[in-house]
């Protein structure tokens, strides 16, 4: 089956700022594995139920209680961050400007 | 002399033959020897590994015993977090993270004494078959270094088998265990999905990823095993009943076992004639032994692949979104956040990764869920009911890990697909959940290991390591890498 990929808007869904050629050739090479792994479409699954995870899966809940030994300090948290401002981790603005 | 068992180290650890020191500076020094041959280890923890190992003996002199691991220097995969240990996941996006807490792996693996000799290279953010995809260039085959290592764990194959370490940690989403164990002439086990916590283990397609052993021999890697298993309240996916030790009925033997055979497992063609023959004398030993044999329709698994490759990317691009360059990891500069994002993950991810992130993206997006994805998934319903209905008439299923042994470095990195179709064999029990071991049989006419993959029904790891043990004392396979001290390892055509 031929498939179309807008690739572009893909890369922007997925944050990925890539060139020009980059864009073609995974455009290239997503639309290649795509019309491979198409063929799982001729398989009749009609009345089948979807396995989502192996094992049939409930929501365990747990007592909502704080866990000390799994809970970082502010400090252990910003470690690892590429900036911060106090207690905060930093990033350029979110909203645009007029 | 050299160990290169645990079983065999923790033996001679307590009869005073050896000591922890003394297994730390026998792995430090053949480390040394062919490290830059190899390029198995991405931190490579000396002085940790020195120090934790004259605790280890301490400990034990004063009485205190923790098990068959206390004092073994064990490898792990640099996808599973290391308290105070860099961990990237072979990845430039995660260079220079140091993460503030242990995986639960690893912490148990503590808990049980042994001692974390280092982290070992990947195929980034274990996407691939080779151990080529890492940002940090690629691991060698200790058996011929010209030849990959499979992947993804392709730097606990190759420490493991060149005695780096007596033991290590891989993970497994579709074989990234079980076929570098197999080119690397090893041990290695994919447990049942939910045996062992996730807690730690840098997520790549959730419904897939588990932690398992890679080791010399099948009692190793049930002592590993069941040193890490168990349920962990940390991971909501972690199995809560009990499951019987992988270890308990190693001596079972193979009388009156049914065997299925899965010979074209997944559709594989072109099985190289040598990896057949040795399949083959497998077989008829296992018979001879006592088995039962029996050839068993699995013919959904031939959408395996396709199934996995619409599963997989879609899991990976959700998981991956967490990488943005905000909280840890690479930041590359942008006038808003949205671009300071979308710069940090081009320039963070490499190919296999940004192509798989891009195809999960589209698999999921609006219009094309059901036709991709959906249909996937039930595919994966069909599978395991194949499955199911193979286990009524056998205990087991087994089948050749990989269809081919080593190939040669750079030999399948220009297609994709070739390199996805390396893992048809494997992606069949990660769909459906259920554990599977390579055991090494034997070499082909290139001196490269070929491996036998046993299958189990969920849970079912004992009666799994029972066959495994039975085939590895048939196969009677030295595992032992030929290495000359003055020549270090072999390379090329031979």
């Amino acid at each position: 089956m031929a498939i179309e990929i807008d690739i572009s808007h893909v890369a922007r869904l997925a944050r990925l700022e890539l060139s020009e050629r980059q864009l073609d050739t995974y455009g290239r090479q997503c639309r290649e594995l795509l019309e491979h792994v198409a063929r799982i479409q001729a398989v009749d699954t009609e009345g089948v139920e979807p396995t989502s995870h192996p094992f049939p899966m409930t929501n365990r809940f747990r007592e909502d209680r704080v866990t000390p030994e799994t809970v970082l300090g502010h400090e252990e948290v910003l470690a690892q961050a590429p900036d911060t401002e106090g207690p905060f981790f930093r990033v350029p603005p979110a909203i645009e400007e007029d | 002399m050299a160990f290169n068992t645990i079983a065999g180290a923790a033996r001679a650890l307590r009869d005073g033959r050896v000591t922890s020191v003394g297994l730390a500076e026998q792995v430090l020094e053949r480390t040394s020897m062919v490290e830059a041959q190899l390029h198995a280890y991405l931190t490579l923890d000396t002085d940790g590994l020195m120090a934790a190992a004259a605790r280890a003996d301490e400990d034990l002199a004063a009485g205190k015993d923790l098990g068959p691991l206390h004092g073994i220097p064990i490898a792990v995969k640099d996808n599973m977090t290391t308290r105070g240990m860099e961990t990237t996941a072979g990845s430039r996006i995660l260079s220079g993270y140091v993460p503030p807490y242990d995986a639960t792996a690893v912490e148990r693996l503590r808990d049980a004494g042994a001692l974390i000799a280092g982290k070992t290279n990947l195929d980034e953010f274990a996407m691939g078959s080779s151990t080529e995809n890492s940002a940090f260039g690629p691991t060698r085959n200790p058996w011929n270094t010209d030849r990959v290592p499979g992947g993804s764990s392709g730097g606990s194959a190759a420490a493991v088998a060149a005695g780096m370490a007596l033991g290590g940690l891989g993970s497994d989403t579709g074989g990234s265990i079980r076929q570098p164990a197999s080119l690397c002439g090893v041990v290695g086990a994919k447990p049942t999905y939910g045996a062992v916590s996730r807690y730690g283990l840098i997520a790549f397609a959730s419904s897939l990823d588990q932690i398992g052993p890679i080791a010399h021999r099948v009692e190793d890697a049930a002592l590993l095993l069941d040193a890490i298993g168990g349920h962990d309240p940390l991971d909501s996916t972690s199995y809560p009943g009990e499951i019987e030790p992988s270890g308990a009925r190693l001596d079972g033997g193979l009388d009156g076992i049914r065997v299925g055979v899965a010979r074209r497992l997944g559709g594989a063609d072109a099985v190289e004639p040598d990896v057949e023959a040795a399949f083959d004398r497998t077989l008829a030993a296992m018979e001879r032994a006592g088995a039962v044999t029996l050839d068993v329709d699995l013919t959904s698994t031939e959408q395996g692949l396709s199934a996995y490759y619409l599963i997989a990317p879609a899991e990976c691009s959700a998981n991956l979104a967490r990488f943005d360059g905000v909280r840890y990891g690479l930041r590359v500069d942008g006038a808003t956040t949205e671009q300071m994002m979308s710069r940090s993950r081009a320039d963070g991810f490499g190919p296999e990764v940004t192509r798989r992130v891009l195809l999960g993206t589209f698999a999921l997006s609006a219009g094309y869920h059901e036709a991709f994805y959906g249909q996937a998934q039930k595919v994966r319903t069909l599978i395991r009911e194949d499955f199911a209905r193979a286990y009524r008439q056998c205990d087991v299923l087994v089948s050749p890990t990989s269809a081919t042994t080593a190939f040669p470095l750079g030999d399948r990195t220009e297609d994709p697909l070739s390199m996805y179709v390396s893992d048809v064999f494997t992606i069949p029990s990660n769909l459906a959940g259920h554990p599977a071991i390579s055991v090494p049989i034997g070499l082909d006419r290139h001196d490269l290991p070929i491996g036998f993959q046993v299958m189990a029904p969920a849970l079912e790891e004992a009666v799994m390591f029972q066959v495994a043990a039975g085939v590895e004392s048939l196969a009677g396979f030295d595992t032992t890498v030929p290495f000359d001290p003055a020549c270090g390892l072999r390379g090329g055509v031979r």
